[in-house]
């Protein structure tokens, strides 16, 4: 058991829900409207459910070749003059990335996006050792320049307000604090960001896929700062999670109808860039990352979640990561896919997660590698019954509802006994905020009148030899 | 390669002792219809969607014209395509840094994919790398015929093993970063116009 302080989701998701009447509603429209648009595009294709199929099989088979894909990529893209490494965990693959910035005599980085250099916490390691680092992409900037994650793994500060953006630009970088224009805030940041490329020693970027047949890494973005990183600086370093091996270069036309589609509702991004082996005049190293897909890859209820090619669809169409917002989350990824990966990282700080859902399915139903989301969820919630990581007052109503579950005959009186119980029960035992945190904004509904059961047996009884 | 030998062979063998059983065969991909509706119309519409025009020019002339009137203020016009002059070529460009004063990058790319408004440029088409992304404003030639309809088709015709860098760009940089609101010209080109030329 690790002794990180265990994350409470729903208290965390309380404050953001209760700070204002703007943030969460506005999160939950920003979000869904942006669904509507992936809906659009999706069923604007005939092949899509094929595609997502097809994607899905692409991915297992990658996944279960796994170390053949990975020397292939690893041959190719050595034979086209790029630098392999192979990082164990998120230390190694920070010393090694400080190494080859330490040997080139780096000063200062710009870098785009990645999770898995937030993953691995990069950022501050490397300033720790006197680097400095700039985060490229706007969001991520934000994100940065508040000391804050990013909140999601697509929109990084999709929980705030233009009038935070302005507040905090104007704190930072010194700009006018009531101007909180979306495109004056962009223009300022352009500016802003300018010199720092022009600057840097080096440029890192992430990687969407790795393509073994060729030994090439691809990076999708819309702002166009990772190419700009990649461009730019004389060196080059990406971050690649070892899941992101992809066989053929044939096979990306399938993932790239569907990343963007499913992340934001255009047909791609603005940029879909193709690295193989170091720029004209340019060095470049690839630094391969287990940090536990390994032994992810050998959980048999777990181990498609490698699958995922962090579009964030899941996240956009979950009612309870609209509501609560990612940072709620406390950790590297939110939303369902966060809930199934982070506690591969760390059980019981992340054991309260998988209760961080309705469990309604839609995550499933629109991950464009059908991922099994919801079902990895239940799974979860049964790991964490296992080990004991319930907090007391759902161990408790878990141990009742288990009881009765498995004692028909008793169900049945308790059936009949909680439309009076919740009917006359006093409100603050039913409400206690401490004990329920799901009812403080919530009434429960009024039960019905009458049982479901007793309605069957009443009206429908001629077809069942229902035990009584 | 570059690091101990060690963390490689421990993470492969890791990976071999972890593989999910049953092997799952790679499942091929068939050959889909084409989206309907004529190539260049929809190539045109999508591009528009993503924020940047494209232009029918009858001649190389009125494409020089057609640069001159979109970017009359244009002070640095630096050029990869022999049809257009500019005022720098980018063959005697040396450093990518000496790109950052760029008001209009003219380049060509090989081809268009007509189901998302993208085209293909690669580090031979841009000449350095970095005149796709700091230049201020893009012109992009098209040949109206190199067109292909979706991306099966196009990663046919990508050649990866060819090329260091190759992009397929979608209009000009966007974000939608704060309140969800479309702004182009976040860190890349502002403005992305294509001639079909």
């Amino acid at each position: 058991m690790s002794t990180a302080k265990q994350i409470d989701p729903a208290a965390a998701a309380e404050l953001f829900i209760i700070q204002d009447q703007i943030h969460e509603p506005m999160h939950d429209r920003f979000l869904w409207a942006t669904m509507q648009r992936r809906h659009a595009e999706a069923a604007a294709i005939p092949e899509w459910e094929e595609l997502r199929e097809i994607a899905s099989k692409i991915k297992e088979h990658t996944l279960t070749h796994l170390d053949h894909y990975l020397e292939e990529f690893e041959a190719n893209a050595t034979k086209r003059g790029a630098h392999v490494h192979w990082a164990l965990d998120a230390t190694d693959h920070n010393q090694i990335v400080y190494s080859i910035l330490r040997d080139h005599g780096v000063k200062e980085l710009i870098k785009s996006k990645s999770m898995l250099q937030e993953e691995c916490q990069m950022t501050p390691f490397l300033q720790q050792r006197g680097i400095k680092v700039i985060e490229s992409d706007l969001g991520e900037r934000i994100q940065q320049l508040d000391g804050q994650p990013p909140s999601h793994i697509v929109f990084p500060c999709i929980h705030k307000t233009r009038k935070d953006v302005a507040e905090l630009f104007a704190r930072t970088i010194g700009t006018d604090p009531n101007n909180d224009d979306p495109h004056f805030l962009t223009e300022e940041m352009r500016n802003n960001a300018r010199p720092r490329f022009l600057a840097a020693d080096a440029g890192m970027t992430g990687g969407n896929f790795a393509i073994a047949e060729t030994g090439t890494f691809m990076v999708c973005t819309n702002e166009g700062n990772a190419d700009i990183g990649a461009a730019v600086p004389p060196l080059h370093i990406a971050s690649i999670g070892i899941e992101k091996m992809i066989p053929r270069v044939e096979d990306m036309g399938v993932f790239l109808r569907l990343l963007a589609r499913s992340a934001e509702g255009a047909p791609l991004t603005q940029y879909s860039s193709h690295y193989t082996g170091p720029r004209k005049g340019g060095e470049l190293h690839i630094v391969l990352v287990d940090n536990g897909r390994s032994r992810r890859l050998g959980m048999p209820d777990f181990w498609h979640s490698l699958k995922c090619i962090r579009c964030g669809a899941c996240m956009n169409t979950c009612p309870v990561y609209r509501r609560s917002g990612g940072l709620a989350y406390g950790s590297t990824y939110s939303g369902p896919i966060g809930v199934i990966l982070d506690p591969t990282f760390d059980e019981f700080k992340y054991s309260e997660l998988p209760f961080h859902s309705s469990l309604c399915g839609s995550c499933s139903e629109v991950c464009p590698v059908k991922i099994d989301i919801s079902d990895q969820i239940l799974n979860w919630r049964r790991v964490m019954a296992a080990k004991g990581y319930l907090p007391l007052a759902k161990k408790l109503s878990f141990a009742v509802a288990g009881h009765a579950f498995a004692h028909p005959e008793e169900y049945h009186v308790l059936e009949n006994l909680a439309e009076p119980a919740i009917s006359y029960a006093p409100h603050f035992l039913l409400y206690d905020r401490a004990l329920n945190p799901w009812v403080r904004d919530r009434e429960l509904p009024q039960p019905a009148k009458k049982t479901f059961r007793d309605w069957y047996l009443a009206n429908r009884s001629e077809h069942g030899n229902l035990q009584q | 390669m570059e690091t101990s030998n060690s963390s490689r062979e421990t993470i492969l063998n890791a990976i071999r002792a972890s593989l999910p059983k049953g092997v799952v065969e790679h499942p091929g991909i068939p050959a889909f219809q084409p989206p309907a509706g004529a190539l260049k119309a929809v190539f045109e519409q999508r591009l528009k969607e993503a924020g940047g025009a494209a232009h029918d020019v009858g001649s190389l002339a009125e494409a020089q014209s057609k640069l001159a009137q979109l970017h009359p203020n244009a002070k640095v016009i630096c050029s990869a395509v022999p049809e257009i002059a500019g005022t720098r070529r980018v063959e005697n460009v040396r450093d990518a840094h000496d790109l950052a004063d760029v008001d209009v990058g003219v380049v060509r790319a090989q081809f268009g994919v007509s189901e998302s408004g993208a085209v293909w440029l690669t580090q031979e088409d841009l000449g350095v790398d970095a005149l796709g992304f700091l230049s201020q404003h893009l012109v992009v030639l098209l040949d109206p015929k190199q067109i292909v309809p979706d991306m099966h088709t196009a990663y046919r015709r990508v050649r990866l093993n060819e090329t260091a860098f190759g992009c397929f760009m979608m209009g000009p940089s966007a974000t939608a970063d704060v309140e969800a609101t479309l702004v182009h010209g976040a860190q890349g080109a502002r403005s992305l116009n294509l001639f079909f030329l």
